[in-house]
């Protein structure tokens, strides 16, 4: 019997066919860890009395509370700029961005490699067949410590995305889509392969993050797209990176992206997932545009296209952030800024901004946010009670401009009436 | 006698500890005392050492933020009983010496409030004179948790669980 992309990856790690169930200890490529857990890893190295063994693969980003709302974090943010400085690691500072994004960017995360984040959405790193899995402060520490983790070969799931996007449907609908169809334990402790067929092989790298990032929503212990399309003329894609046509798994399961229309996750459980028309036009206070799942260029390309000529309502607050500086970068050279901004959006810092209701836009008792980021837990933005919403950054812009939750499509529909 | 505190399916880590309680946010010294509070404010207040956490499927989703089961192993908690767990907060809670039982029909059986005795090396938990065998966790997590944690572990022979000595 053949081998999974993820048995493909751990066999290749270890010198020998690895498969599901067994266990195995691998070196990693790169250890990730971010700001606000970053003492935590510190204090972890030092119970162990161990210093990092390859300094050169540790990289820390400054994004979870960037920058700094209060002076407990900004004493955690200065000791990292210390010790990283002390230490040889990467530190990306205030600004730079997503962890996830700036791993991708800076090409920390590579097809083949394994990577370890100390942040769940390290499943990101998929998008480009990376090993990319998220642990805690603890497994963090010991594989900065070690160079190397345990990790159990996992079982797969094979999705399968075919054809093309009706207009107005995007990836994070299919990402959506797909934690719907496998409920938010049906992938746990397994790699959810994601195949891209008959047109689907066009999908750009960031549409690609997007879905990696969601599998994690399904308990994926990692998201792994099978390179095509652009992924083979930005990278060098070794020829042995292929789950082979034989191999098992453990459920097989297609989404016709043709037919899929605009997705939401109704508070409080990313797996609530519902076609957007059924909570159409209920009213929204804040609209949130950004995060590792949905803050590239060709979202905010998205939200503009959609802005353009438009004001957001009154009463509603827009906060846009980019999931990196060069993010921003372009978006500020291609006018897409601009068009976000003239519509009466507002900007953070790049970084995860309010995903986790640390700063800048936390939710106050009852507020009702639309959000394109990757978590609706209770309280999860602030107030216990207030309500998130997950969509695409098409929908998040529609509803800016509307006030209530609806698509791009019914409000041309409205705009014409 | 310790009790159980008895909690449904999908415990996400946001309701564990909230990320704005984060110990990088509040501080080492008071982060714990915010465990669950959105979800039950009693809870930090009232918990005991030694009590018992009973959850149902697929307990610990989310983030993997490790402060969220470190604040429950700083109120006193060793076990969690549950039908099933989201996969990095089984491991830190190996990691922080939190012992991860898993046993379905146990926590059908067991209601919030119960009074309990827990052995932990047997997998035995005691109500009254009724006795539930726990299946003990595989053995390379107890060739870890038998030194207390996969940390202790490391730093007793320098290696992780399961990785060979000679290699």
């Amino acid at each position: 019997m053949g081998l999974t992309l993820a048995e493909k990856i751990l066999s290749r790690r270890v010198g020998r066919e690895a498969r599901a169930g067994e266990l195995v200890v691998v070196e990693v490529d790169q250890v990730m860890v971010v700001d606000s857990i970053a003492g935590s890893f510190f204090k972890r190295l030092e119970q162990l009395g161990a210093m990092p063994r390859h300094p050169e693969k540790i990289a820390i980003v400054i994004d979870h509370v960037a920058p700094a709302a209060n002076v407990e974090v900004a004493k955690a943010q200065k000791e990292i700029r210390e010790w990283g400085q002390r230490m040889g690691c990467r530190v990306f500072d205030v600004g730079r961005g997503i962890c996830h994004q700036v791993l991708i960017e800076e090409g920390l995360a590579l097809p083949g490699g394994i990577v370890l984040g100390s942040d769940s959405h390290s499943t990101t790193y998929g998008a480009v067949a990376c090993f990319g899995t998220g642990m805690g402060a603890t497994d963090i520490a010991l594989a900065a410590a070690s160079g190397c983790t345990w990790l159990r070969v996992p079982e797969s799931v094979k999705l399968t995305l075919w054809g093309q996007f009706a207009p107005g449907v995007t990836a994070k609908d299919a990402a959506l889509e797909m934690v719907r169809l496998l409920t938010a334990d049906g992938a746990t402790y397994m790699s959810v392969e994601i195949h891209l067929r008959g047109g689907a092989e066009g999908l750009s790298r960031g549409e690609r993050m997007t879905l990696a990032n969601l599998t994690v929503e399904a308990g994926a212990k990692c998201g792994l797209v099978v390179p095509s399309g652009e992924i083979l003329k930005m990278y060098e894609v070794p020829d042995w990176l292929y789950p082979d046509p034989d191999a098992t798994y453990v459920r097989e399961l297609e989404i016709d992206l043709a037919a899929l229309s605009p997705r939401v996750a109704v508070p409080f459980h990313v797996d609530n997932v519902e076609p957007v028309e059924k909570v159409m036009g209920k009213k929204v206070d804040q609209v949130f545009v950004g995060t590792c799942t949905n803050g590239r260029l060709e979202d905010l390309h998205e939200v503009a296209a959609v802005l353009k000529g438009r004001r957001v309502a009154p009463g509603v607050r827009m906060l846009v952030i980019p999931a990196s500086s060069q993010v921003l970068e372009e978006a500020t050279r291609d006018g897409t800024l601009l068009t976000i901004l003239q519509a009466g959006a507002t900007l953070g810092t790049p970084g995860c901004g309010p995903c986790m209701g640390r700063h800048q836009g936390v939710l106050a008792p009852g507020e009702v946010c639309v959000s394109t980021s990757n978590r609706n837990f209770r309280g999860r933005m602030g107030a216990a009670d207030a309500e998130i919403y997950l969509v695409s950054p098409r929908v998040a812009a529609a509803t800016a401009v509307a006030g209530y939750i609806t698509t791009p499509g019914a409000l041309e529909e409205v705009s014409h009436a | 006698m310790p009790r159980v505190w008895k909690f449904g399916d999908a415990i996400n880590t946001d309701d564990i500890l909230p990320g704005k309680y984060a110990p990088f946010m509040v501080g080492e010294d008071r982060f714990h005392t915010y465990a669950f509070a959105h979800l039950r404010p009693d809870f930090a207040r009232n918990y005991q050492p030694g009590d018992i956490l009973v959850c149902g499927r697929n307990t610990g989703l989310g983030s993997s933020r490790e402060y969220a089961p470190e604040a429950l192993r700083k109120l006193g908690l060793r076990a969690i009983i549950a039908k099933s767990y989201a996969r990095i907060f089984y491991r830190n809670l190996v990691n922080l010496g939190i012992m991860p039982f898993e046993a379905p029909e146990v926590v059908d059986a067991l209601r919030d409030g119960d009074e309990v005795e827990l052995d932990f090396e047997r997998g035995v938990l005691q109500r009254g004179n009724e006795t539930f065998q726990l299946r003990p966790p595989p053995p390379f997590l107890l060739e870890a948790l038998k030194e207390g944690s996969v940390l202790a572990y490391y730093r007793k022979y320098g290696r992780l669980p399961g990785e060979r000595s000679d290699g």
